[in-house]
């Protein structure tokens, strides 16, 4: 099963990290990458720029309409995917357990659309 | 045994682990079930004509085996391609040590399926319901009226419950040593939800309500002799006490709180497995356990006295103050406060209930419990004031009726709009 982990967090979390709060941050990911690999493996993934860096695009009138921001405004933001392929959804959780504490994390699973061949 | 009865029985006895054959060889979660309630109904129709197969289970396994092929030769002619449930190999590659799987493989199937429908990525009301469906055989309709909604209603339930599943990934599996307990301790939690539906809401069809709590009871039993937990063996325990009350719950439809019960109904034998099973359970496990452990003890106290005058209510206090350390909430603190009005005089019950009504503002039963303490501490104003609210506030018709029947012991209380 291919799955994407969405992560969400308070984005002010990451700057007023301590130079240790940000080692441990990314020391789990580092558990996260190695949790994904002992039964599958990473395909992608990356960490995203803050929302108020986001672009919407909408069309509500049948016209796209450019808009500043993200989808939704939360405290907590999307801050970063995986794209990850692994057996089965116990092997994803177990995996996004070793991620930080402090976010919440999504578990979506990829399908593919029948018909439709990505060029 | 007459051909109906061999049809029941077996269903009642092998439709978890037939279902969970079923499931490892076709992983087919959408044609399984129908497949298999098919093959039930064709039963119905040739064994009475024809004799009770020598092995019915082995028959049911058979015909629903038959429909499941029919079905996917039918799928092949379409040339749709179905999705598959996720089953764990057996002894799958890298998974040595790592699998706490090591009992023989029919059993493990059925815990697959076990753990499968309690999964934590499914909402705990669909969880119940699948379980019910899935490993006891319990009907939807039936399932539904458990849970006070309509059968289409817990149809589309189960439904979205088995696509979710399929969707997301969710293993016909065993976890790794290191997770199974937690995994158990959701499925107790399942299973009591589906109890506590049994014996919540003191309207529809009574006998169905008993019976089907004793099908959670079944479904904890199933489980426990599949993986022994002190989790599952607390909450046994604290059901069977709660479900050994079930002849002295109700009269002529109506709801008899405990202190009025005719003891003398109360299930004997129920409640001294129930406390064999309990004096297994170690002390503080995790807080699931403890709290299902202390639960358990606080009914074996009323399931001891043989008469309400003798309850030792000083034990039960004191009970209930440990429960509320491991399980804070609104519901133990009020049933504390009861406990210790009963052990130490009303007023300091009363004062256990302060600052509740900001956790639970539009509950019926503080105001209720409060009426019932300030009566018992001789303020009869205050009392006709509490109960006015809990009557404002309750939904329910049974208790409803109860309280309005406490108030007008009461004299004339204010005059309200109707």
């Amino acid at each position: 099963m291919k799955y994407v982990v969405l992560v969400a967090a308070d984005p002010r979390g990451w700057v007023e990290a301590t130079p240790e709060e940000r080692q441990a941050t990314m020391e789990a990911h580092t558990a996260f990458e190695r949790a994904v690999a002992r039964s599958g493996r990473k395909l992608s993934g990356a960490a995203l720029a803050g929302a108020d860096t986001a672009t919407t695009l909408r069309a509500p009138d049948g016209e796209w309409a450019v808009t500043d921001g993200p989808f939704v405004e939360l405290a907590e933001q999307i801050g970063g995917f995986y794209l990850v392929e692994l057996p089965d959804l116990d092997a994803a959780i177990g995996a996004c357990r070793e991620l930080p504490r402090s976010y919440a994390v999504e578990i979506r699973p990829v399908i593919d659309i029948e018909g439709y061949d990505p060029a | 045994m007459t051909a109906d009865e061999a049809l029941a029985r077996a269903v009642r006895e092998e439709w978890g682990r037939l279902l969970a054959l079923l499931l490892a060889q076709f992983r087919r979660l959408d044609l399984v079930e129908d497949a298999l309630a098919e093959a039930v109904e064709a039963a119905a129709r040739h064994w009475a004509p024809e004799g009770v197969p020598a092995n019915p289970s082995a028959w049911l396994l058979t015909a629903a085996r038959r429909r499941v092929l029919d079905r996917l030769r039918a799928e092949a002619m379409a040339a749709r391609r179905r999705p598959l449930l996720v089953v764990e190999a057996h002894g799958r590659a890298g998974s040595t040590g790592r699998r706490a799987d090591t009992g023989d493989l029919v059993d493990d199937d059925l815990l697959r399926l076990v753990l499968m429908c309690a999964h934590p990525a499914l909402s705990p009301e669909s969880a119940s319901a699948l379980s019910l469906r899935l490993v006891l055989g319990v009907s939807t309709g039936d399932i539904a009226r458990l849970f006070l909604v309509s059968e289409p209603t817990m149809a589309a339930r189960i439904t979205r419950a088995k696509r979710k599943i399929v969707a997301a990934g969710i293993p016909f599996g065993i976890p790794g040593a290191a997770e199974l307990p937690q995994r158990l301790t959701t499925v107790a939690q399942t299973a009591y939800l589906a109890f506590t539906a049994g014996y919540a809401a003191a309207s529809g069809p009574d006998l169905l309500r008993v019976e089907l709590a004793g099908e959670a009871i079944r479904l904890v039993r199933v489980t426990l002799a599949l993986r022994d937990e002190p989790v599952l063996r607390a909450l046994l325990a604290l059901m069977l006490l709660q479900h050994s009350r079930r002849d002295a719950r109700t009269d002529a439809g109506g709801l008899v709180l405990l202190p009025d019960q005719d003891r003398s109904r109360w299930r004997r034998d129920e409640i001294e497995e129930a406390r064999r099973v309990l004096a297994t359970v170690p002390e503080a496990t995790d807080a699931v356990t403890e709290s299902f452990r202390l639960q358990g003890l606080i009914a074996a106290e009323h399931a001891g006295a043989a008469d309400p005058s003798v309850t030792r209510w000083g034990r039960i206090a004191g009970l209930y103050a440990t429960l509320e350390s491991v399980a804070p909430g609104p519901v133990v603190r009020m049933a504390r406060a009861v406990a210790v009005a009963e052990a130490e005089g009303p007023r300091a019950g009363l004062a256990l209930l302060e600052g509740l009504e900001r956790l639970v503002p539009e509950n019926h039963r503080l105001p209720a419990v409060r009426a019932e303490l300030l009566v018992r501490a001789g303020e009869p104003e205050a009392a006709g004031a509490a109960y006015d609210e809990a009557i404002l506030l309750c939904r329910n018709e049974v208790e409803l009726a109860h309280l309005r029947e406490r108030r007008s012991r009461l004299g004339p209380g204010p005059t309200r709009p109707a």
